[in-house]
């Protein structure tokens, strides 16, 4: 490499490596904690995305009175409404529905386990509506029947991104003494297929262990709705209706359409349904910001303190340059370039270590599997950047100012 | 090749002026050896800084080579200073962490001068300093002569028109002292620049073909040294209060 200006910088950089490291370690400890709790809460909101795309419906019916934890638990008292709701919003030909499924769920005890029993419409009886075909339990494909609405004439089974293996199964038939059981559910219940269950008195062929979906699916065991109403003695009721509503036709007001058809329910769109864990994940965020503003202070100021001495120590060294020839915007030039560096360095170690730290931490403490979010990177560096840019601004500024004489005269 | 004319300088001390120069009037001839004497306080180093452009005089002028330098950009007084201009000061002032060769380089990043150039230009120089198996060497692992002669290297870069040396043997003891002042001495014979050397040594300004004097900013005497190498009183003497 010829002997550049740069050498200068590169040089003097170098030059007092413990100055340095603190310097660094203020920038590096300050992103890795920002770039941890991102990492964490990125992988986070990945987490809500596929459990809204597990969820399947985007649209949640429910009574009146039924909070959303009502929906999840299903206690024996949780809240119902009348079955031919269901009738209603299909007669009304409401369009952006793509398609619906009844429920009710109920806990019940099998042996010695506490289950949720839910009765469903299995697809021949929902065929009504022929569009309802495409799935009977629950359709997973959220993002397939928007991208089908959305770009039309794609074929819809290339744009679902979801893995085929965690669908949610499609039953298209269901006798009124058969049962499918989900994956957990089988388990604890220490089902296989083709065995005998007896639920709330009634025996029931177990006639699919369903495959494992990732989401409350699992630990279900199903059956016909109308037998679910009849051994849990609820009459035509069902506890919910799951819909299955097009993006588009959600933000065009499809919600208030609904509202007005079923005017004593309450409706409520799926980002409602994870609000919970949205709202952790706003905390997450929020948390950020604050600790970035903290980090950003302190690491400007050690950065700031960092450069400080250095213009102090160098005082003599910038007279000789002076002298030299060097103008202020070649002193200029040198802080900044080793700013800029200090930022890199500091930047993309705090970025690696935060990373680490989340890829570690992570499945501890938030129980996800955490993998990097490189996107952070550019942000790490870009922040750090600034950091050390506004910390050394004072000090270069000075440096440039320092009147020559003044250091000539120090000798 | 400078002309200061009635050159002043007031710094202020808890708001007393303190007069670093006062109504300085003096002229330096292209290829002359200037010594300037006096003592400290007397404000020798105020005026080579200013003769460098790092000072701004409170009033008076100071003309190179025809034309007023302060009233040239800050930018371009920095050009000034590295091209016409060669400083040598008391504590070499070498850049530490850039070898004696990199040191000597470093002025000519600034006017242009090709990187091939630059190193063959400043290999040259320390060999004529006799300094070519010390290039490189970083400034801490040269003796204190060997410093003084990289930063005469360095002040000679860019050929400059003058060298304004500030006690360039201030630290050195009386035979490296020799050999520095014959480096100077034979720049301004030999190769004809302008050198204005400050120093407090009677002997080192015996070197040099004018003697000046300051007290408290004032010029109190201006000698032409002998051939002998002796000082003696010259037309140009002013003959005020010389016991200072
Ligand atoms: N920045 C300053 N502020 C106030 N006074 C100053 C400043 N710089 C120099 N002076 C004063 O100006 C006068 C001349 O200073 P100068 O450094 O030129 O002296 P000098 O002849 O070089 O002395 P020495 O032989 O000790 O180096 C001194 O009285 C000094 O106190
Ligand atoms: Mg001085």
């Amino acid at each position: 490499m010829p002997f550049s200006i740069g050498t200068i910088i590169w040089r003097e950089i170098w030059q007092r490596k413990s100055r340095l490291v603190s310097g660094l370690m203020a920038i590096a400890l300050g992103i890795a904690v920002i770039t941890g709790i991102q990492t964490v809460t990125t992988v986070s909101r990945q987490v809500v995305a596929e459990k809204l795309d597990l969820l399947g419906a985007n649209i949640l019916v429910l009574p009146q009175a039924a909070s959303l934890d009502d929906y999840y638990s299903a206690d024996i008292d949780a809240p119902t409404f009348p079955e031919d709701y269901v009738e209603r919003v299909a007669t009304s030909m409401l369009p952006g529905v793509d398609n619906m499924s009844p429920k009710l769920s109920r806990r019940v005890k099998i042996g010695t386990e506490s289950i949720i029993l839910t009765g469903i419409l299995p697809v021949n009886e929902l065929a009504s509506k022929p569009i309802w075909q495409a799935s009977g339990l629950m359709a997973a494909e959220l993002d397939l029947a928007c991208a089908t609405a959305t770009a039309a004439g794609a074929p819809a089974a290339a744009t679902t991104p979801i893995d085929p293996a965690k669908k949610r199964p499609v039953i298209d038939s269901l006798a009124a003494a058969e049962a499918w059981v989900g994956s957990v559910a089988a388990q604890r219940l220490g089902l296989t297929a083709g065995q005998v269950v007896t639920v709330e008195g009634e025996p029931f062929t177990v006639t699919h262990i369903l495959p494992e979906t990732g989401t409350i699916d699992d630990s279900r065991v199903f059956v016909h709705l109308h037998t679910a109403q009849r051994v849990l003695g609820t009459g035509t009721q069902i506890s919910a209706i799951e819909i299955m509503g097009c993006c588009s036709a959600i933000s065009d007001g499809l919600l208030a359409k609904l509202r007005n058809i079923l005017p004593d329910t309450r409706i409520t769109t799926i980002s409602h349904i994870v609000n919970t864990q949205i709202e952790t994940n706003r905390l997450m965020a929020k948390v950020s910001v604050i600790m970035l503003v903290i980090i950003v202070l302190v690491g400007a100021i050690s950065i700031g303190n960092y450069m400080w001495a250095n213009v102090e120590e160098r005082r003599r060294e910038m007279g000789t340059l002076i002298t030299i020839g060097f103008k202020k915007r070649h002193i200029y030039r040198l802080f900044f370039v080793k700013s800029l560096v200090l930022g890199v360095i500091g930047g993309a170690s705090g970025y690696l270590l935060g990373t680490g730290a989340a890829l570690i931490l992570g499945p501890q403490l938030a129980g996800l599997q955490v993998s990097p979010v490189f996107s952070l990177f550019v942000w790490s560096l870009v922040v750090a950047v600034g950091i050390a840019v506004v910390g050394s601004w004072y000090p270069t500024y000075r440096a440039a100012r320092m009147d020559p004489a003044l250091i000539m005269q120090e000798q | 090749m400078f002309v200061l004319d009635n050159l002043t300088k007031i710094y202020h001390h808890r708001s007393e002026p303190v007069y670093a120069l006062d109504s300085v009037r003096l002229t330096i001839p292209r290829g002359s050896f200037l010594a300037v004497t006096g003592g400290s306080g007397s404000g020798k180093t105020t005026l080579l800084l200013m003769l460098g452009g790092l000072i701004r005089p409170t009033s008076g002028t100071v003309t190179f080579k025809g034309s007023d330098l302060f009233s040239l950009t800050p930018a371009q007084l920095a050009e000034y200073r590295n091209r016409a201009i060669g400083f040598v000061l008391q504590t070499f002032n070498l850049v530490p962490y850039l070898t004696a060769l990199e040191n000597v380089m470093v002025p000519m990043l600034l006017n242009g001068t090709a990187a091939a150039d630059r190193r063959n230009r400043a290999e040259a120089l320390l060999k004529q300093l006799s300094l070519d198996r010390r290039m490189d060497f970083f400034p801490r692992e040269l003796s204190i002569g060997q410093q003084q002669r990289v930063a005469i290297a360095r002040a000679l870069a860019n050929d400059p028109e003058v060298i304004l040396a500030d006690e360039p043997t201030g630290n050195l003891d009386p035979s490296l002292s020799v050999e520095i002042l014959d480096i100077l001495e034979a720049l301004n014979r030999e190769d004809g620049h302008t050198v204005v050397m400050v120093t407090h040594n009677p002997q080192a300004a015996r070197r040099a073909q004018t003697v000046l004097q300051l007290s408290a900013g004032r010029i109190i005497s201006e000698k032409a040294v002998a051939p002998t190498g002796t000082a003696a009183a010259s037309e140009g003497s002013r003959g005020v209060d010389k016991s200072n």
